[in-house]
């Protein structure tokens, strides 16, 4: 064998477990979905397969679910702001600081070591009626019957921004880092004040990071159904809590089904206006 | 355009030192140059003047004014970094602009500027196209044109040749020689690269450790080295060990080892007194001849050839005279002395410099 096949042929092996695992978990399953989504399901509990268009029909037509679908890109929306607000300067101050990075992002990295819905879940005992911050209010006598924090939409962000948040101040980090600090440098000793460089220089260097951080929280965000389970009030489903009702209580794989792939869709389309995005973010940053 | 004063100035990075007290004074219009090997605080100085870092003490004085407490972005300063800091998402034009943005230049007289900029360093066609786009050299002179576009007080360039490959090294060394000449800016260098400084300064400090081992023209430190270490960071020199026997009017008289004694001029040895000395004797001034070749004028020793690094033009001898190794570096006349040659190392003693030494 030529070094010119073997080298075209080396990245295919290497890839081979990783595409093998793609194919078996992703992309058949996925096939599965598309099928089923045709289907239709019978009172007798035996779904009927074939060619049928009602689901589908009732998932686009519903407006029971496109209200939900709205609410559910409205939520991710609002999460992905409070994400970049909170996340940009934390992530910031990480970049810039001096010898302790390592340690910043350690304790970064910390929340992932407990499970989410454990992380999740603690927000009831800090919001809830005899949680936390009712039981210090109450203690304090700012407040004379405990308040009803939870189970709102607000609370759901409130979950959403916590399990969120690392992952953007994540990849708004390794941005900032990959700037050089001469940069700020040069534009100040141009005349620019510390602000004016950072408006200037800084961020439109370290877009790519912040919108790569932004469609992960959007992507995760609009995805979940834990959060919004845990936290969320009765009419505050999200999407994926429809998906869930079908397949699992309903079990109305079909619907289940079209449902899914709706969520998938619009947020696919999102992904690709991103690519479309960040092709253009990276040609401006260059290389140097 | 201004002059420059450091007054006393200290910096301290907790409990380490990285410029000892430090005073210099920079007048209007001199290109100076800050040389010294590796961490021995160029830089620190630099940024100091700059405004980039504080000086844990002592004043700095741009054009007579205080400046420790004025802000970087309010000092009119052109800086040029080592890795050229070009704003890679805008165009070389707007890099070049960038400064005229925030002083009070009118929008129609911008872009005459940027481009009489451009024109000086001789790259006129290039305002549309992006950093990336250019080579090496092209982005150094762009980063040079973006410095002076704003006619600052000072100029500050730190080691702005040194990512460049040597040929285009030298042609950077000759168009930034004549780009400061031509605006006459003061401008403070550093490298740590002797023929750099050589060839461009008015002035040089020689740095070691944070501290300042001499300011002088380039051929004041050359010739008359006030350290052994300045006489061995340029370029080579041969240090022996000797004794000054007299002090007269116009030469000290050193005693040296093998090869006897040699009367300095006293303009190169101002410090030396009767006792202790040291005799510098740089490379290319120790000569090798035949054995038996006569060196009317000369101080001379028979040695042994023990090393020959030839170098194309010029060949680098180690000799020994005696116990010591010494270094000789000649033109090539002819063929080089071959290894083991027997041979008379002569050098001429007004070519030498006398250290006091213990
Ligand atoms: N921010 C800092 N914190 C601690 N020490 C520092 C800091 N900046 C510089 N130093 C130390 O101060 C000394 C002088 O550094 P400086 O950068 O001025 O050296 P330099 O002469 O420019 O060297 P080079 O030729 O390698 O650029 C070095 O020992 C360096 O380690
Ligand atoms: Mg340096």
């Amino acid at each position: 064998m030529s070094v010119e096949a073997r080298e075209a042929r080396q990245p295919w092996i290497l890839l081979a477990p990783a595409l093998s695992a793609v194919t078996l978990l992703l992309f058949v399953p996925l096939v599965f979905i598309v099928v089923y989504s045709f289907w239709l399901r019978s009172a007798t509990g035996a779904d009927l397969p074939g060619f049928h268009l009602d689901n589908w029909r009732e998932a686009l037509t519903d407006r029971f679910y496109r209200d939900i679908l709205i609410s559910t890109l409205r939520i991710a929306a609002i999460t992905t702001l409070v994400c970049a607000l909170m996340g940009y300067p934390a992530a910031y101050f990480i970049a810039r600081s001096r010898g302790n990075k390592m340690i910043l992002l350690l304790l970064l990295m910390l929340p992932f070591w407990i499970s989410y819905i454990i992380r999740t879940m603690s927000w009831i005992n800090i919001l809830g009626v005899s949680g936390a911050l009712n039981t210090l209010l109450l203690g304090i006598g700012v407040i004379s019957e405990p308040l009803n924090m939870l189970y709102n939409e607000a609370t759901v962000i409130l979950g959403l921004v916590h399990f969120l948040l690392p992952f953007m101040v994540l990849n708004v980090f390794v941005s900032l880092d990959g700037i050089d600090t001469n940069l700020e440098d040069a534009a100040n000793s141009l005349g620019a004040t510390r602000w004016q460089a950072f408006l200037q220089v800084t961020l439109p260097l370290s877009l790519p990071g912040l919108a790569a951080g932004g469609l992960l929280c959007f992507v995760l965000g609009a995805g979940t159904y834990i959060t919004p389970l845990v936290l969320g009030g009765p009419r505050d489903a999200m999407f994926a809590n429809l998906v869930f009702e079908a397949i699992i209580t309903q079990l109305n794989w079909p619907l289940g089904s079209a449902l899914s792939l709706m969520l998938l869709v619009v947020l696919g389309v999102l992904v690709m206006i991103y690519n479309r995005y960040l092709g253009m973010a990276q040609l401006m940053k260059g290389l140097g | 355009m201004s002059s420059v004063v450091l007054d006393n100035i200290v910096k301290r990075f907790g409990s380490f030192t990285a410029v000892h007290p430090t005073s210099l004074e920079i007048p209007e219009g001199t290109f100076l140059t800050l040389l010294g090997p590796s961490g021995c605080g160029k830089t620190t100085n630099l940024r100091m003047i700059a405004g980039l870092l504080d000086p844990t003490e002592g004043e700095i004085l741009i054009g007579g004014r205080r400046v420790n407490d004025v802000p970087i972005h309010k000092r009119n300063l052109g800086i040029v970094f080592q890795n050229y800091a070009l704003f890679p998402h805008k165009s070389v034009a707007d890099n070049v602009a960038f400064g005229l943005k925030y002083r009070d230049v009118p929008k129609s007289e911008i872009a005459g500027r940027v481009q009489a900029a451009l024109d000086l360093v001789q790259l006129p066609d290039v305002g549309g196209r992006y950093p990336r786009e250019l080579s090496g050299g092209q982005q150094q002179r762009i980063a040079l044109a973006r410095a002076i576009v704003i006619e600052p007080d000072v100029l500050l360039l730190d080691e702005p040749l040194s990512a460049l490959d040597a040929n285009l090294r030298e042609d950077m060394r000759v168009e930034l020689k004549r780009i400061q000449d031509k605006i006459g800016v003061t401008t403070v260098f550093v490298t740590h690269d002797q023929s750099e400084a050589l060839a461009m300064s008015d002035r040089i400090v020689v740095m070691s450790a944070g501290r300042v081992e001499q300011v002088g023209t380039p051929e004041e430190v050359y010739n008359r080295p006030a350290s052994e270490f300045v006489a061995n960071f340029l370029g080579a020199s041969n240090i022996l060990e000797s004794r000054c026997t007299d002090t007269g009017r116009d030469a000290v008289q050193l005693d040296v080892p093998v090869f006897g004694a040699v009367p300095v001029p006293v303009d190169k040895a101002p410090e030396v007194r009767p006792g202790p000395a040291k005799l510098v004797l740089r490379a290319e001034k120790l000569l090798l001849l035949a054995e038996d070749a006569e060196a009317p004028g000369m101080v001379t020793a028979p040695a042994v050839v023990e090393t020959v690094d030839y170098q194309g033009q010029t060949v680098r001898y180690f000799i020994r005279a005696g116990d010591r190794q010494l270094q000789a570096i000649n033109m090539i006349d002819g063929h080089p002395f071959a290894k083991g040659t027997q041979v008379t190392a002569a050098f001429r003693p007004r070519d030498c410099a006398g250290l006091p030494g213990a």
